[in-house]
């Protein structure tokens, strides 16, 4: 439950314990990972300027947006980001994350002083220092030992992409077991990384979101959002798995709803659910294989070719035409011309068994006795 | 410049035929990636892009970086729809960067300055525009499959190359189109590459094959997914456009699947 998850992370860790950890998980099929990560960001913000957190501070890690459109969001959702007390910093790796841009002043690392709450990080590749940086931040803002900061990571798959699996992971164990940092989330998209390096960030986190698209597609092609349908384009379902402290696993689904506000959540509707989930099982075939009841009827009526019709009367051959006082009417067949060689002989057929299937792999032809 | 009719894919692309909803360059600020494959061509949809950019608003500019093909090859198919490239560059409003022959130095590992000296290029021709030119400004990469193989094939770093492309989007309201060929990462441990510029791409253009094969009065079919991002909230929502085309002589045809008798 998205309510849940925001009450975790708003309680933040207890004393002499590792701090929640939320990984938000996302596909290209649905790939709105980005709204959660905001709503949850904004809702943790809104509680941090209230009093109502744990946390008295937060530092965002900008990998994969702009600083200036964290602040501009923020505002927009009537999160006040300039008050006296300094409660937000955002360590920005996403303009220059490598360092090339200004490469002939290599100005390095600069905390710019007009602007209160932004530093530019330039060496997205060290994780040890980002760590470091990450912690005199949150000091920075937080002060005294007793209190806490949180820490929002936009991109852990940008992260991934810049350093190996074990840097990633033990940043995030790193994070978690510093006393003053009262809880973690971060972003990941499942289908960039090896499921190796996906689970390590699973381990580490106390609970993961997935997203996941409202319809699965059926013959896997729907990795694109194109060819997936049309609810896929503004809704989903939001799985979300928490780990307790006594070691049992809570699992929770709902749904969201994207809108340009923002997004929402609510329960699963089960009608829909059900009614599409049994509509997603039916291959799409253009043949129907089955036989209906009439058809079964119809089937066991036929007359076949060369079976012994045991009426009494003369063995008529059946050539494929209607019995001869329903042929007046018809068009002559093609085999019209040989019906008089074949009423002269004789073709006796003996079923094996009385319920051998009429197509069954023996060739009925095997028992002529011409 | 006369607001000539908008196409299927000039409407897909954003663009509106009401004049008051009209921005004056809409990709402003958006990255739209092209991807294409062996059987079908998508550099079309660059040329239409190019094209546009310089009938949308007199003081657009664009940046070209060629990886793919010289100067005259792009003279030569954009003269047949009508634009003069030498006459845009002479009035400073195109500027062809030619990377054929780049090569990033080898130094035991990639080395990352290749394509950061790119960058700097980039940054260089864009201080230098007039300030009118600046602000309207198209980058076109043509394509990444080559600027990959420029970086000595170290995806990583074309992938950083586009990140801070895609930072002029963010940070000056740019526009970024390239052009990629997915059936080279259509495999396993390749197709993380293409995802991964997929993620970071507003505008998404696949041009496809017909799955009937090949037939005279269709060459192709195209789908248009447009993610409406609201940078700060992310996808607010997605429009996806499908239709087919034709490549003409002087310019190219888009239709809706069954229109054409």
């Amino acid at each position: 439950m998205a309510e849940s998850v925001c009450r975790s992370l708003r309680d933040g860790a207890l004393e002499g314990e590792l701090a929640p950890t939320l990984t938000i998980k996302d596909s290209l099929a649905s790939p709105f990972g980005f709204n959660v990560f905001s709503h949850i960001l904004v809702q943790l913000s809104s509680q941090i300027v209230a009093g109502k957190s744990q946390s008295q501070g937060m530092v965002i890690v900008a990998l994969s947006r702009s600083p200036s459109s964290y602040i501009d969001l923020l505002k927009m959702n009537g999160v006040d980001v300039e008050s006296s007390k300094k409660w937000i910093h955002i360590l920005d790796c996403y303009t220059d994350p490598l360092g090339w841009k200004d490469k002939t002043r290599k100005s390095g690392d600069i905390t710019d002083p007009s602007n209160q709450i932004l530093s530019s990080y330039k060496t997205v590749k060290d994780v040890n220092r980002l760590f470091s940086v990450i912690c005199d931040l949150g000091r920075g803002l937080v002060g005294g030992s007793k209190s806490r900061f949180c820490v929002a990571i936009d991109s852990l798959s940008e992260l991934l992409r810049h350093s190996s699996v074990q840097s990633v992971a033990s940043l995030l164990s790193n994070l978690r077991s510093h006393e003053q940092i009262s809880c973690i989330f971060g972003l990941l998209h499942s289908d960039l990384h090896e499921e190796r390096a996906v689970a390590a960030v699973e381990y580490t986190s106390s609970m993961v979101a997935s997203v996941d698209p409202f319809h699965h597609s059926v013959d896997g092609q729907g990795s694109n959002l194109g060819n997936s349908s049309r609810q896929n384009l503004t809704k989903g379902k939001f799985n979300v798995r928490s780990k307790r402290r006594n070691g049992r696993v809570r699992v929770t689904c709902e749904e969201f709803r994207v809108e340009p506000s923002g997004i929402s959540f609510a329960p699963v509707s089960s009608v829909d659910g059900a009614a599409v989930a049994v509509a997603g099982l039916i291959p799409k075939v253009q043949f129907n294989l089955q036989l209906s009841e009439k058809e079964r009827v119809d089937r066991s009526r036929v007359v076949l070719p060369f079976e012994h019709q045991g009426t009494g009367k003369p063995i008529q051959i059946y050539d494929g035409r209607r019995s001869l006082e329903d042929s007046n009417n018809e068009a002559t067949p093609i085999s019209g011309g040989k019906k008089e060689d074949s009423g002269r002989g004789e073709i006796i057929y003996y079923r094996d068994s009385d319920d051998e299937m009429p197509d069954s792999d023996e060739d009925p032809d095997d028992d002529l006795d011409i | 410049m006369e607001q000539q009719g908008l196409d299927l894919m000039d409407q897909a692309l954003g663009f509106h035929s009401n004049k008051a909803q009209q921005q004056p360059w809409p990709l402003s600020g958006r990255f739209v990636l092209v991807e294409d494959c062996v059987d079908t061509s998508g550099a079309f949809v660059l040329h239409h892009i190019l094209k546009r950019s310089f009938t949308s608003h007199p003081s657009s500019a664009v940046i070209f970086l060629a990886f793919a093909n010289p100067i005259n090859h792009y003279d030569r198919v954009l003269r047949k729809l009508g634009c003069n490239l030498a006459s845009q560059r002479d009035t400073g409003r195109f500027f062809f960067l030619d990377m054929l022959m780049l090569q990033c130095p080898v130094e035991g590992e990639p080395n990352h300055d290749g394509l950061a000296a790119v960058f700097e290029k980039i940054e260089r021709v864009i201080s230098e525009l007039s300030p009118e030119n600046k602000k309207f400004v198209t980058v076109i990469i043509d394509d990444i499959s080559c600027l990959e193989l420029a970086a000595n094939g170290s995806s990583n770093d074309a992938i950083d190359f586009l990140h801070y492309c895609y930072t002029l989007t963010s940070e000056n309201d740019y526009a970024l189109v390239a052009l990629n060929h997915r059936d080279i990462y259509s495999d396993g441990e390749r197709s993380t590459f293409k995802l991964e510029i997929e993620y970071l791409a507003d505008i998404l253009v696949k041009v496809d094959p017909l799955a009937t094969g090949l037939a005279k009065d269709v060459h192709g079919q195209v789908m248009v997914l447009n993610k409406e991002t609201q940078k700060q909230h992310g996808i607010s929502s997605i429009k996806v456009h499908n239709f087919h085309f034709k490549i003409k002589e002087n310019n190219t045809e888009y239709f809706y699947a069954g229109s054409r008798t």
